[in-house]
């Protein structure tokens, strides 16, 4: 069992029963955070008539489990309580009570009449329970630092009496009473401001290991026993020079170092902001219609299937499909796309995102921990706890790091002992000392997941999930991206492109003659017509006889008009002379279209032609793609003309057509074997393989599950941009964390020579222990800080626009 | 001359100390209980270090580790199992469990995410 301090052994040890044995779990089960929740558990008191209720406290001031035990008892000695529970390590008190017998204010006095301060828990959800226990440990580190600083002032006055006026001669009573003195505050602030050292390398040690907290106490302890020894007994100690004391060095090196580990604790709260926003984005309530009244409700009781009202100015709670209504909604929070997006019937929604200008109602589709932006945030939080490749490698090197500083430690003692200037003891343990202090393995283990974490989450703000650290490592590397065609580089469904009138009727009655006809057609091509016709607002009629040949055509009749549409061998069929239309036809085909000849009443009336069309922004990425020094690749199942077509209209270089869906990864795979770090981008259930066999896979948030599943990086907004985007952050990223580990590794690698004297043979300078502590304190600082500077990282493309 | 020898001497057993605590000694690790369902499940207070921090277990079967962390030092609050690709957030003073099945056997080590505290999980 672990004490606070010797005092509070003594206590338990005395009277062991007197304390409750601490089981392992905290001593409460409870989940932290959650506010008074009546309990329905009648009975439990037969005194009471109301069900007991439970109260959250937040306690300060606890320090070991003999705390744990005086509070828990000096509740329990009030009526009322049923039961209390103390938290040590959550720093938080489970009561449950009875409401008329006992008041919250008492339950709070009981506590601090118990010598403990109290209050009630916030009633927040868990995440703000963990930043509550951060800041609490920020603020007892800064309380621990000033009592060091304010000890270290007229510590390290009186530690050089050659240097300031005032100070009794040395070797004078009067000076070794004061320096007796400062052994007592200085091991005060040893023993309280410095404890966590203590704690932190017994606990080390225990699982044969060490970290900066078995350096920084062994350094610490050691200039404090040394001074202790040099002054009680001088006999030990014939030279003069020997005598002197370097209590400050225990004061002043304990002092920073606490502060750079409360500044540290501020910059990596930072370095998870962006998760922390995207938890934020949560809606609390929904507007379901429950009956035929509209019920505010807790966003976790709204289950699939409710109909959930969304007015303008709030927010979407779940994922959903639009019902009735339109509106148009600000998504830019998920997909980093800054332009708002309009819903209407049928649309799909997602929560968190917010309603603009109209009202409309969804059904829900995805609630509490399928929602979409539930899932982006556990995949933030993995990416967020995975290792990029290069962390192992640094794993590696600090599992040695801390036991080969101790042993340059001793070699530095040894060496100084035998070889050094006179007094040589003095030496010997100053550069230990120094040596002790100065290395700092938090750099090195804090240089790789920091960055990882703001890079990731910067991601995440510009709607790129990345799944692991592997991925966003990897990204930078890349040489070629292979892009599928269908659903990545253009739209993924048929749109209308063309309408020619090859007879008597203009462009727009072609058009609405065939789009009505169209209307009984269930086939993506006729929906794609009918959606191009209404778009030119054309008003449409109602068809009828409508009769569909599969392969060939349609024909029905419309307005009293009979309309055929189909290829060639279909208008022969229905005795229409669409000789005229071959060369149009020839034209469309090879632009990589898809035409249909129109025949109105027997007559050729013209040719409409539907496409699959680029995505608006494909052909900027690919731009920027080549600007990147990248080779870009197209790969379809497609025929060669419509895929040369496409990638002209894009740019792209090389296209791979006509590849089965089975053969995509054969295809990535020759692309690595050529040497080429591939990036395969795509949507569809068959990219999912090469998604797998690329080296980073990047899937359309628009497409399919199995592709995201099948990916490393997920781009939520589906454009290809995304993967600019990608590939940027992923430099960012890479640049941050090599300027992290060379600045670390430079640290140490240059710090620790420095200290252990090298420089003292050539130039005689020897670096001060409060110098090595003040360096050690803030190169940690310096690598958190740099890793926050990602966060103001923007995409080239967001930076071009403004 | 006889102290340089003496500290001379002291050094070097130190050093020698050094190298077989940290870099040649393994801790002997502690079996996971077999529970309902053919689980292997082991309790994991983390403070300072994780106790106990050498965990064996069967390949193939389902592994649960049960983590309470009870200190507020932001070092230990997450725990990377990068092997088996699963990590988890340990809230001060909550039962946090971590499962997988591991496959093949061998020595998986498992670590805070600076890597600071380390632990091994032994398959066999």
């Amino acid at each position: 069992m672990a004490f606070c301090s010797e005092g509070c052994r003594t206590a338990y040890l005395a009277e062991p029963e007197r304390y409750p044995v601490p089981d392992d779990s905290g001593s409460t089960s409870a989940a932290p955070g959650h506010a008074i929740e009546p309990q329905a558990r009648a009975g439990a008191a037969p005194t009471m008539t109301m069900a007991p209720e439970t109260v959250h406290l937040a306690i300060d001031g606890m320090t070991c489990a003999s705390c744990v035990a005086s509070i828990e008892r000096s509740l329990k000695s009030k009526a009322g309580i049923v039961d209390a529970r103390v938290n040590l390590a959550a720093e938080e008190a489970t009561v449950e009570f009875a409401p008329d017998l006992i008041e919250v204010h008492e339950l709070l006095a009981a506590v601090e009449a118990a010598g403990y301060g109290a209050a009630v828990a916030t009633d927040d959800v868990e995440e703000d329970a963990e930043d509550a226990a951060r800041t609490r440990h920020y603020r007892r580190l800064l309380k621990k630092f000033w009592f060091a600083a304010v000890v270290s002032v007229p510590v390290m006055y009186f530690s050089y009496p050659e240097l300031f006026p005032g100070i009794p001669e040395k070797g004078s009573t009067a000076l070794n009473l004061i320096w007796g003195g400062m052994a007592i505050v200085t091991l005060a602030v040893l023993l309280w401001s410095g404890s966590q050292f203590f704690t932190g390398a017994w606990a080390a040690l225990k699982h044969r290991s060490a970290n900066m907290h078995t350096l920084i106490a062994t350094g610490i302890t050691a200039a404090w026993v040394y001074s202790t020894v040099a002054l009680l007994f001088p006999g030990f100690f014939p030279e003069e020079r020997l005598r002197d004391v370097f209590f400050d060095v225990t004061s002043v090196v304990t002092a920073l170092v606490v502060l750079g580990m409360a500044l540290e604790v501020r910059a990596r709260a930072r370095t998870s902001e962006a998760l922390k926003k995207l938890i934020g984005l949560q809606a609390k309530t929904a507007r379901v219609v429950r009956g035929d009244r509209e019920l505010d409700v807790p966003i976790s009781e709204v289950v699939v299937g409710d109909v959930v009202v969304v007015r303008p100015g709030e927010k979407v709670p779940v994922d959903g499909e639009v019902l009735s209504g339109a509106s148009v909604v600000d998504e830019s929070m998920v997909t980093g796309e800054p332009i708002p997006v309009e819903k209407t019937e049928g649309s799909f929604v997602v929560g968190a995102t917010i309603n603009k200008t109209g009202s409309f109602r969804f059904r829900a589709t995805r609630v509490g921990a399928d929602t979409m932006l539930a899932q982006i945030i556990r995949m933030v939080k993995e990416a967020q706890s995975s290792k990029a490749p290069i962390q192992r490698t640094v794993d590696l090197v600090a599992g040695y790091f801390v036991p080969a500083v101790m042993i340059l430690a001793v070699l530095t003692f040894m060496t100084w002992y035998t070889l050094g200037p006179s007094p040589a003891l003095l030496y010997a343990v100053i550069t230990a000392v120094t040596v002790l202090v100065i290395a700092c393995p938090c750099a090195l283990g804090l240089a790789t997941p920091t960055s990882l974490m703001v890079g990731v989450g910067k991601g995440a703000e510009n709607g790129i999930l990345i799944k692991s650290g592997d991925a966003l490592e990897t990204a930078h590397k890349i040489t070629t991206v292979v892009l599928d065609k269908t659903g990545t580089v253009t739209k993924g469904e048929p749109s209308l492109t063309d309408v020619i009138p090859l007879g008597a009727l203009s462009e727009d009655a072609v058009l609405r003659l065939a789009a009505s006809a169209e209307r009984g057609s269930e086939h993506p091509l006729g929906e794609s017509i009918v959606a191009g016709a209404l778009a030119r607002r054309l008003v449409l009629s109602e068809p009828s006889g409508f009769e569909a040949t599969p392969g060939q055509g349609i024909a029905a009749t419309v307005d009293a008009r009979r309309v055929v549409l189909g290829n060639l061998k279909y208008m022969a069929d229905q005795g229409v002379a669409a000789g005229p239309a071959e060369e149009v036809l020839e034209r469309f085909a090879d632009g990589g279209k898809t035409p249909m000849v129109v025949g109105i009443d027997g007559e050729l009336a013209g040719v409409v032609a539907v496409a699959d069309t680029v995505k608006a922004d494909s052909i900027a990425a690919v731009g920027q793609l080549h600007d990147l020094g990248l080779e870009v690749v197209m790969l379809t199942g497609d025929n060669h003309r419509t895929a040369r077509a496409i990638a002209a209209e894009v740019g792209i270089d090389r296209v791979l057509a006509e590849v089965l869906p089975e053969d995509k990864a054969q295809q990535v795979t020759q692309l690595q074997a050529e040497g080429k770090v591939v990036a395969m981008v795509g949507d569809g259930i068959n990219d999912a393989p090469a998604l797998a066999q690329a080296n980073v896979g990047l899937a359309m948030g628009t497409g399919t599950d199995i592709a995201m599943e099948s990916g490393d990086i997920t781009l939520v907004k589906g454009s290809l941009t995304g993967v600019v985007t990608a590939i940027e952050l992923s430099k960012a990223t890479l640049r941050n964390i090599r300027q992290n580990l060379v600045g670390a590794f430079g640290y140490n690698t240059l710090g620790i020579p420095i200290a252990a004297g090298v420089l003292y043979p050539f130039f005689g300078v020897l670096l001060s222990p409060l110098i090595a502590g003040a360096a050690m304190a803030f190169s940690s600082v310096t690598v958190v800080s740099n890793a926050n500077r990602l966060r103001r990282w923007k995409p080239s493309l967001a930076r071009e626009v403004g | 001359m006889m102290d340089v020898f003496f500290v001379n001497v002291v050094g070097f057993v130190l050093i020698g100390w050094i190298v077989w605590y940290f870099w040649l000694s393994h801790s002997r690790g502690v079996a996971a209980a077999t529970v309902d369902g053919g689980v292997q499940e082991t309790y994991i207070v983390v403070k300072g270090g994780y106790s106990p921090d050498t965990i064996e277990v069967r390949a193939g079967r389902p592994v649960r580790l049960v983590f309470n962390r009870q200190e507020a030092d932001p070092c230990s609050e997450r725990v990377v199992f990068d092997a088996f690709g699963v990590a988890a957030d340990l809230p001060t003073g909550e039962d946090v469990p971590v499962e997988f099945t591991p496959g093949a056997p061998g020595e998986y080590g498992f670590a805070c995410q600076m890597g600071m505290l380390r632990g091994r999980l032994v398959v066999r």
